[in-house]
């Protein structure tokens, strides 16, 4: 009876200790999820007008919804066009501010700083690049006769040239974990392979990268998440423009929640992107599991 | 010929190193560069250009900085305050305590890692707004509070606390709170300040969420403030608004320029979960 009364008290305990942290979770992660799924099948209330119960309409609003599906195909471009090339540059920049460079330190600073500025601050300082006539970019392009362009004007560009800031602004947030992989390679592996006549590519190919397989696809995972989740940079440089041609989805998001105050379509879009998020999770959670595994 | 010819591919590399480390500074450079010249040299690199700062000035007359500042660095120490107890709270009752339902809430704990409030920002504005607290600065701050990520990194480091200190503590007839008070909060160090780090530098930098839930001069963070200031409906010129922007990433980067050790192994220990 005592050991019982004992472990009940620890029961209350833990969940009094849970308790606080637990309200704000459900109050803005899961009721938002449930709740936004739920308010997908209603109508927005209106003015005189309340809710009521649509069925699918609002899912079906949205598949001929020609801007969501820009939005969306702009994501994917978006996400596949900035993150190879993110991770690509991050594994360089590892490998060489891991190995004999002179000014190393400063190197590395380079490489990280974009990683702690604000998006919005950078975004500002890029949409001077950008702009034209004036701009650096144009500048740069006069001195090879290229004509003036407006960049984030032109919808063939706009995507473009928002994907070279998020390169810009990740590959070293990347390459600290590179780094952090790399420096846990042990040295004598290396010492071992040029004795036996291995080159440093052929060792780097068969060695270093397999190796950083673990690494490579954790990055991969997020900065996919990433892509669909920072879209801070729209707000200065395109505002989604022109036509949509660089909108992303959670702008878009944005846009039809607090432009056009359509609620229950924007969470329709938002359990989209849940969908999404939701798959990318699953991804990631059966790679920990297999990492806890190897330990 | 064989070392002369990796010589050249070192030397070639060293130079691609720093070709890319240029580039990579060069928008900070440029911003600053423009900062303390007069709007005539912003794209002119003369070197006897002369130096000034009135574009600081104008930026900081414009619009109201230090207003932002206060709200931000309001908005981070509450947040981060919020954030600690809680999870230190929360973190403890996952690594020392077994209660029904713990591997339940620990899954739910874990759906908030992949999504967080950011992407949720449609049901948390009506939220927010069902509980008065639009425009204001905790209403920026709460959706944030209850950190799974937090809770999660503080979890590991209490768990790896041996129990025999906790043994030893509760001999000398210490209760449940005063022993993770002076046994385990203290051990975790480490794990407080990554984890601050890595929150403060977020919350500094977040603009989605504040800019959906604030409206008016008193409550808007320094990103709001300066996306507004940026904005080329402001008719700021690009001096000014380099300006602006340096003063409003400068606390953040001048402390990690000075910390950087402590900035990259935080950001390292953030991601390897």
């Amino acid at each position: 009876m005592m050991r019982l009364d004992f472990k009940t008290t620890r029961w209350v305990y833990a969940w009094l200790l849970l308790l606080p942290a637990s309200v704000l979770m459900v109050a803005f992660t899961h009721y938002p999820i449930v709740g936004g799924i739920f308010s997908s099948f209603f109508s927005t209330p209106r003015q005189g007008r309340p809710s009521r119960f649509v069925g699918l309409d609002n899912y079906a609003y949205m598949a001929n919804d020609p801007v969501f599906w820009q939005v969306l195909k702009n994501n994917f471009i978006y996400a596949f066009g900035t993150i190879p090339v993110s991770v690509c540059l991050a594994l360089l920049m590892a490998v060489w501010v891991n190995g004999k460079l002179p000014g190393r330190a400063v190197v590395r600073t380079a490489y990280f700083t974009p990683t702690i500025l604000p998006m919005i601050a950078v975004a500002n300082i890029w949409l001077f690049f950008y702009t034209p006539q004036i701009g650096i970019l144009d500048n740069l392009c006069g001195l090879f006769g290229i004509p003036s362009h407006s960049w984030l004007g032109d919808p063939r560009t706009a995507l473009g040239c928002m994907m070279v800031l998020a390169v810009w602004k990740d590959a070293g947030f990347f390459m600290i974990f590179y780094l952090a992989a790399l420096q846990g390679i042990p040295p004598e592996l290396e010492e071992a392979a040029f004795i036996e006549g291995a080159g440093r590519w052929y060792f780097f190919r068969r060695v270093t990268l397999p190796l950083l397989m673990p690494t490579t696809l954790f990055v991969l995972v997020n900065s996919t998440i990433n892509s669909f989740k920072l879209v801070d940079h729209i707000f200065i440089l395109t505002k989604g423009g022109p036509d949509n041609a660089s909108s992303l989805l959670l702008y878009y998001i944005y846009e039809v929640a607090f432009g056009f105050w359509d609620t229950a379509y924007a969470s329709t879009l938002t359990v989209v992107l849940l969908f999404i998020l939701g798959a990318l999770a699953v991804t990631q959670f059966r790679y920990i599991e297999k990492r806890v595994h190897y330990q | 010929m064989m070392i002369r010819e990796s010589d050249w591919g070192h030397v070639l590399e060293v130079v691609a190193a720093w070709l890319l480390a240029f580039l990579w500074a060069a928008p900070l450079l440029y911003a600053t560069w423009a900062a303390f010249h007069p709007m005539d040299f912003v794209s002119r690199f003369d070197l006897l250009a002369p130096l000034t700062l009135d574009n600081f000035r104008s930026a900081w007359n414009v619009a109201p900085f230090a207003r932002y500042f206060l709200n931000t660095f309001m908005l981070v120490c509450m947040t981060l305050t919020g954030q600690i107890i809680l999870c230190t709270l929360a973190a403890y009752a996952f690594a020392r305590f077994d209660f029904p339902g713990k591997e339940t809430a620990f899954i739910l704990v874990l759906i908030q890692i992949m999504i967080m409030p950011d992407v949720l920002i449609v049901q948390n504005y009506l939220t927010t707004s069902k509980l008065g607290l639009v425009d204001t600065i905790l209403g920026i701050g709460l959706p944030y509070m209850g950190s799974a990520f937090g809770i999660f990194l503080l979890r590991q480091a209490f768990k790896q606390v041996p129990k025999e200190l906790e043994d030893a503590a509760r001999v000398e007839g210490a209760g449940w709170f005063s022993i993770l008070l002076k046994v385990y909060v203290p051990l975790a160090r480490p794990t407080y300040l990554a984890y601050g780090l890595v929150s403060v530098s977020y919350h500094w930098n977040n603009f989605l969420w504040p800019v959906v839930i604030t409206n008016s001069t008193t409550t808007r963070p320094l990103t709001v403030g300066l996306s507004i200031f940026g904005a080329p409906e402001s008719g700021v010129n690009f001096s000014v608004i380099s300006a602006g922007t340096l003063l409003a990433v400068s606390p953040l980067l001048i402390a990690f320029l000075l910390f950087q050790r402590q900035f990259v192994q935080s950001f390292m220990r953030s991601g390897i979960k």
